[in-house]
């Protein structure tokens, strides 16, 4: 008898290995999965300000995500039944607060993807946590999510603002100049990104030596009183650093030029930029201006081939918010198939502590301590114009800022 | 010193703007009791027109400068025949719902085909370089906003006070009742006044194009703070408008230089030189109370 139960044991044993190592469940419908079926919602801005960045060319890379797991895995896949829900919070931390509740309860959705915007990121986590279930952020740049409004169902994906003012601030003290003028939008985002830009600054050995901060929104669209004021303070910077966003941050630029300060010794270093600001502000406005990029579409073979899939959907060269979102998306499929379920749980034990390699993590791993999601990052240089040869191609990438240093250590207000 | 004339000029340039717009809102305003919320709207299809002008057809900066504020202008009056003129006798909500109605639908069409992404405009290569003053340089664009606007100002003012169509435009502005009973036919004259109104809220917008930033709701942001630019320099004022606009330039540009350190005043100044002036003068700087009816 005794000898019997060992046997049984030991064979249920061999049965689940094979099924979490040997790519999980032949089948669906044994109930392993709600509803049979996996469901990814994209919450994001639809119409408004980030639309381009991310938008509905998140979904697109969603659904490239989608269709590269299922050819992947065929028959042996958790799932065929997979679809996607999305909605539009306008960057409203209310309406995501709303949408993201509907998404859990209504529409079946395993896991939010994107959301753009700290106030509404930040709304949608605690929503997470409540229904305990998941949610990737991408979109979103604030430290909070990881600090002290982390929870156990969500992670933080592609970009934060300590990654930001790490890369730009430090690098830029290092390479270009120690003198920093730092111009930023007078509201949470802007002090966010001051406060981490000036500790960086400080840190790699430069100084600020002034800091204003513009109103918000800035009604008359005019910059040039700090413009002007740059060039003049004393000692002299040497970087203007702006933290100014779209359309405020192609005024800022527009006007810098005009205003020649780069003839007059005071190079441009950006906060936050996307693909989609170079491409609306023209290389040649932004030409050898520096800012930290998260991933660059042709950077290297592997992403260009990413990038030439997503164009044929798309229509446009993806920015790194759609490709974190493909990445993220595969991630969690991945996380699945390896845990044969969709339970939160579960799914989340399986992606604490692990490393991964896609087109979009390098050197990935998520963190178990606080779920940052850590990978390399880059130092981006506008080109100059003269060698800008292929539509979308505008930048060069200086350095790689290897993910050990690009991201913080765990915040001790993390308590998962 | 420098910095101080730097930021005088700045603020002109800025005023310019204000100026611009805040002329066109006066003279519809006196001449159809219609507060046009959809100015901003008008200002954004001036820039965005341009924009279209030069990339779908080739168009330079100089025709645009001609072709935007008379297409607008007619498109202006023929908003006017269709719907505007239906308002004048109604309740004054009735204007408030019809011309926020319109921005939205304008911006939501320029929304829908060139998205929300700022579209780039670069400066005419004519205006790209800079005027040594002595103390300071400054932008050529700048130095022409700033004497263009005043030369298009005091041809505007020229044309009110030394023609017959001004004459009875400034009458029918200020007393429609009274200029109605001289046996001027001020009908007529509404409709070319509002497409002219509308006109340099176009021209307003091609001008901005190559500094500022060209997209959508770059006239919500702004059509705020020139209705308070109205009413400071008086509801229906011609004079006080363009007077109040450059003035409201200046204020901002001073004080976002010299009160850098109380952001709270600096951002909302236009509004406490506005609550300062209605205290003081209820009808606005150079405004007139209204004869009761």
């Amino acid at each position: 008898m005794r000898r019997t139960m060992g046997v049984a044991a030991a064979s249920a044993a061999v049965v689940l290995v094979a099924g979490c190592g040997g790519g999980g469940p032949q089948s669906s419908g044994d109930g392993k999965l709600t509803g049979d079926k996996i469901v990814l919602g994209v919450l994001n801005d639809q119409s408004g300000v980030y639309s381009e960045l991310s938008g509905k060319n998140s979904v697109t890379a969603v659904e490239m995500a989608i269709a590269d797991f299922t050819a992947k895995y065929g028959d042996k896949a958790v799932t065929k039944d997979i679809t996607v829900e999305t909605a539009d919070h306008q960057n409203k931390p209310d309406v995501a607060n709303s949408k993201a509740q509907e998404m859990y309860d209504r529409k079946g959705v395993d896991l939010i993807l994107d959301v753009p915007t700290s106030s509404a990121a930040l709304k949608v986590a605690d929503v997470a946590k409540e229904k305990k279930r998941l949610y990737f952020n991408i979109g979103a740049a604030t430290t909070d999510l990881t600090g002290k409004s982390c929870n156990k169902y969500t992670f933080h994906y592609a970009y934060d603002t300590y990654m930001l003012a790490n890369g730009t601030g430090k690098t830029t003290t290092e390479q270009i100049g120690k003198n920093w003028y730092i111009l930023y939008p007078n509201y949470a985002f802007g002090q966010d990104m001051e406060k981490s830009f000036s500790t960086a600054i400080t840190a790699a050995g430069g100084t600020v030596v002034g800091k204003d901060g513009a109103p918000f929104p800035n009604t008359s669209g005019d910059f040039s009183t700090f413009l002007l004021k740059a060039p003049n303070l004393n000692p002299k910077p040497d970087v203007l650093g702006t933290m100014q966003a779209g359309a405020e941050l192609v005024n800022v630029v527009k006007q810098y030029n005009e205003f020649k300060l780069r003839d007059k010794g005071v190079d441009l270093a950006v906060g936050l930029m996307f693909l989609t600001d170079i491409h609306s502000l023209t290389p040649a406005a932004l030409a050898g201006t520096t800012y930290t990029d998260a991933w660059y579409w042709n950077f290297d073979a592997k992403n260009r081939e990413f990038a030439d899939r997503f164009q044929q959907k798309a229509g446009t060269r993806p920015t790194f918010a759609h490709a974190a979102n493909y990445s993220a998306a595969l991630q969690y499929l991945e996380a699945v198939q390896a845990a044969g379920t969709d339970d939160a749980d579960a799914v989340v034990k399986g992606l604490e502590g692990k490393t991964v390699e896609d087109v979009f993590l390098r050197n990935g791993k998520i963190r178990a301590e606080d779920h940052r999601v850590v990978h390399d990052a880059y130092l981006a240089q506008v080109k100059p114009q003269s060698e800008v040869t292929e539509p979308w191609d505008y930048v060069k990438v200086l350095k790689t800022i290897p993910a050990a240093e690009a991201f913080r250590a765990p915040s001790a207000d993390c308590k998962l | 010193m420098t910095g101080f004339a730097q930021n005088t000029f700045n603020g002109l340039v800025s005023g310019a703007f204000y100026a611009l717009l805040a002329l066109g809102l006066a003279v519809i305003f006196g001449m159809l009791r219609v507060v046009n919320f959809a100015h901003g709207a008008f200002y954004m299809l001036g820039a965005f027109g341009a924009y279209v002008l030069l990339t779908e057809a080739g168009v330079p900066f100089w025709a645009a400068l001609v072709i935007m504020p008379v297409g607008l202008g007619l498109l202006g009056m023929a908003l006017e025949r269709a719907v505007i003129h239906r308002l004048t006798k109604l309740d004054p909500l009735y204007n408030f719902l019809l011309t926020f109605g319109l921005t939205l639908i304008l911006q939501d069409l320029v929304k829908l085909r060139y998205g929300v992404q700022s579209s780039p405009y670069a400066t005419p290569s004519l205006l790209s370089g800079s005027v040594d003053f002595g103390l300071f340089d400054f932008p050529t664009y700048r130095v022409f906003i700033l004497g263009f606007t005043v030369l298009l100002c005091v041809a505007v003012w020229w044309a009110l006070t030394r023609t017959r169509i001004g004459m009875v435009v400034r009458a029918a502005t200020e007393r429609p009742d009274l200029t109605r009973a001289f046996g001027i036919d001020v009908g007529r004259w509404v409709t070319p006044v509002f497409g002219f109104g509308i006109g340099l809220a176009g021209l307003a917008g091609v001008l901005a194009a190559p500094m500022r930033a060209v997209n959508p709701l770059m006239g919500a942001d702004l059509i705020i703070v020139v209705f308070a630019v109205v009413v400071i320099g008086g509801l229906g004022s011609i004079f006080g408008s363009v007077a109040a606009g450059f003035g409201i330039g200046l204020v901002q540009a001073w004080g976002e230089s010299y009160l850098s350190n109380f952001p709270i005043v600096s951002q909302t100044i236009v509004f406490i030189v506005m609550a300062g002036v209605l205290l003081w003068r209820p009808a606005g700087l150079f405004g007139r109370e209204e004869a009761p009816a």
